[in-house]
């Protein structure tokens, strides 16, 4: 509406109009877009349940929609129960983790960086080999794994933390540095974790949560919690655009455009440790999609972080439920790890993204 | 107006501005010069706050630089950086209409007022046809420009340059010079060239080996014997119709030993 309004006020100045129209059409592209993914993807599986069925299963609870129940109890179970959770975490997973990456990627300058980049899933991963190998956390029932992944989480980005800090503030150089650091320490943890426990099938658990799944999802209170995290870290990272590309350009910059560089990077840090440590913690680490979608939103709407955000995000979305969706279908019944498929899908675009900038010299 | 006192900074144990005071009075070119390493660029960081003197004080329109929030300096200081910001992805127009924001609140975007102001900065430095270019793919003349017209959208009360004309051919260094001579807006360029120095400052502060070698108007500053100690070259300078002209000669030392002899 406000480029049209522009329109009308004259030229367009700067193409910023048609920019805006641009982004409209693939937001609404991609919202779509989504929408149908979730009901394709929940209908996929071991039991095909038709598009149309989803649909009126889940109108059905969600707005009590009257009319014939056309379907069958293990239909409704399937798509309620089991399916629809799947989904919704895995839209939340996909879009947390590519937000992040676009966070991360401004706030150390380095269109290699990913949510990973800061050891916190390497903590995460300690704390869930903890609580599978030696039953840390039991005290939190069914909330023991998610638990003791977050509170490994939260241990990592302290450490990281007060390792790049120095006199008060955090560089992108010892931020990028202590990550590596820490992770590489917390990865060596838990594989003395699993070496320690000696137990066989323990460590094929390990190793499972490792590669990522989205299999733990129900209606919970981890599922609210991630949604409420996660939606809200894509919302301050879209109003705060205009400052995250200040920041992707330089300190000095960032400084004399009005924002202070070392305390909008230590918000950030804040921020994406909490989402990341909660997505981890949900569902494992899923590789290469932090990475990739920041590059592949901003193909699609230019660099301007108000811009890629929520397209990231839409994309981040849309292309983990599908590697969800793949992840069950290809081996059925058997699940593959999602973290297998998007590593898969996301190396060779990595290996694109490198040659592209070898090219261009940049 | 912009005045330092007393500032100094040191790189670790170095001391390369050590006890400087100047000041950048309203509406005049304040120019920075002296010689590689001399501390021009330190200067100019200490002045627009990047960097924080641990002794004296810097103050703009009478207000300590260090005590006013970051978007109210980035409205009266407006600044162009050596950081070139090269690797950005951003368009030409978005990065000059970043130079809105600290106008704008954090929930605002930019609006047609913005774009005119942007467009009409790129017009003032010859770059309009710039605008729907990446500036990653920019010469770095016209990187330079594209920077300029930023520090322009800010529309601060005071402009500070380091170095404007590097990159920049004869015909744009002395355009950016001379768009920055006639905006009438306080400004302080650091500057190589002494002669771009002569034509376009009104006031000169000549740095050389940690502090002050000398301050005053361009005309008093410019003059071979305060020049050659500082540059160790020897200066004959002109004073045309124009203004003041600079011709620089290598010191012959072994000459002048055998002279002496």
């Amino acid at each position: 509406m406000t480029a049209i309004a522009l329109c009308k006020g004259g030229p367009d100045l700067l193409g910023v109009a048609a920019q805006r129209r641009r982004t409209g059409f693939w937001l609404l592209a991609l919202t779509v877009g989504l929408i149908v993914t979730g009901v394709v993807a929940v209908g996929s599986g071991a039991v095909g349940i038709p598009p149309l069925t989803v649909a009126r299963i889940i109108g059905h609870h969600l707005v009590g929609v009257p009319g014939d129940v056309t379907w069958t109890p293990p239909q409704e179970a399937i798509v309620w129960q089991v399916r629809l959770p799947r989904v919704l975490l895995g839209m939340l997973v996909g879009a947390g983790l590519a937000v992040c990456g676009v966070a991360l990627q401004a706030m150390v300058r380095n269109v290699l960086a990913d949510p990973y980049l800061l050891g916190i899933n390497s903590g995460a991963s300690s704390g869930a080999a903890a609580a599978i190998l030696f039953g840390a956390g039991a005290g939190f029932g069914q909330y023991a794994l998610s638990t003791s992944a977050f509170l490994g989480a939260l241990a990592a980005s302290l450490l990281v933390f007060l390792i790049a800090r120095s006199g008060g503030r955090v560089t992108s150089i010892r931020l990028l540095l202590s990550g590596v650091a820490v992770g590489y320490a917390l990865y060596a943890t838990t594989s003395f974790l699993i070496f320690a426990s000696g137990s066989a099938e323990g460590a094929r658990s390990v190793m499972f949560w490792l590669l990522g799944s989205l299999g733990l999802a129900r209606w919970d209170a981890l599922l609210a919690v991630a949604a409420i995290v996660l939606i809200g870290m894509i919302g301050y990272l879209t109003v705060v655009g205009r400052r995250l590309d200040v920041l992707a350009i330089g300190d000095e910059t960032a400084q004399t455009l009005g924002v202070s560089p070392d305390r909008f990077r230590l918000r950030l840090l804040v921020l994406v440790s909490l989402s990341v440590g909660v997505l981890v913690s949900a569902a494992g680490s899923i590789g290469f999609v932090g990475l990739v979608v920041p590059h592949l939103a901003r193909r699609v709407v230019g660099a301007a972080h108000v811009r890629v955000v929520p397209v990231a995000a839409l994309l981040g979305a849309i292309l983990l439920i599908w590697a969800d969706v793949l992840a069950r279908v290809l081996l059925a019944p058997q699940e593959i790890p999602i973290g297998i498929i998007t590593s898969l899908l996301g190396a060779p675009f990595l290996l694109i993204l490198i040659r592209r900038l070898h090219a261009t010299g940049a | 107006m912009i005045r330092a006192s007393e500032v100094s900074w040191r790189y670790g144990a170095n001391p390369v501005i050590d006890g400087v005071s100047v000041t950048a009075r309203p509406g005049r070119v304040l120019g920075l010069i002296g010689p590689n390493g001399s501390g021009k660029t330190t200067l100019l960081r200490l002045l627009y706050g990047a960097l924080r003197s641990p002794t004296g004080q810097v103050t703009v329109d009478g207000d300590e630089l260090s005590a006013l929030p970051s978007r109210e300096a980035a409205r009266r200081l407006a600044v162009v950086v050596q950081e070139a910001g090269g690797e950005t992805a951003l368009t030409v127009a978005e990065l000059v209409l970043l130079g809105r924001g600290p106008h704008l609140s954090t929930f605002q975007r930019t609006s047609r007022a913005d774009h005119e102001i942007a467009a009409r900065c790129l017009a003032r430095v010859g770059a309009a046809h710039l605008g729907g270019r990446a500036f990653a793919q920019l010469s770095g003349g016209e990187r330079q420009r594209v920077l300029i017209a930023r520090a322009l959208a800010q529309q601060a009360t005071h402009l500070l340059l380091d170095e404007p004309t590097n990159h920049l051919d004869i015909r744009y260094q002395h355009e950016v010079l001379h768009l920055v001579r006639t905006l009438g807006t306080c400004s302080v360029v650091v500057l190589h060239d002494l002669n771009l120095a002569a034509r376009y400052c009104d006031d000169l502060v000549l740095l050389g080996s940690g502090g002050v070698a000398a301050a005053g108007t361009t005309d008093e500053v410019l003059d071979a014997t305060v020049l050659e100690p500082v540059y160790g070259i020897g200066i004959q300078r002109l004073d045309l119709d124009d203004g003041i002209h600079l011709l620089f000669h290598p010191i012959d030392h072994t000459a002048k030993q055998r002279s002496a002899a």
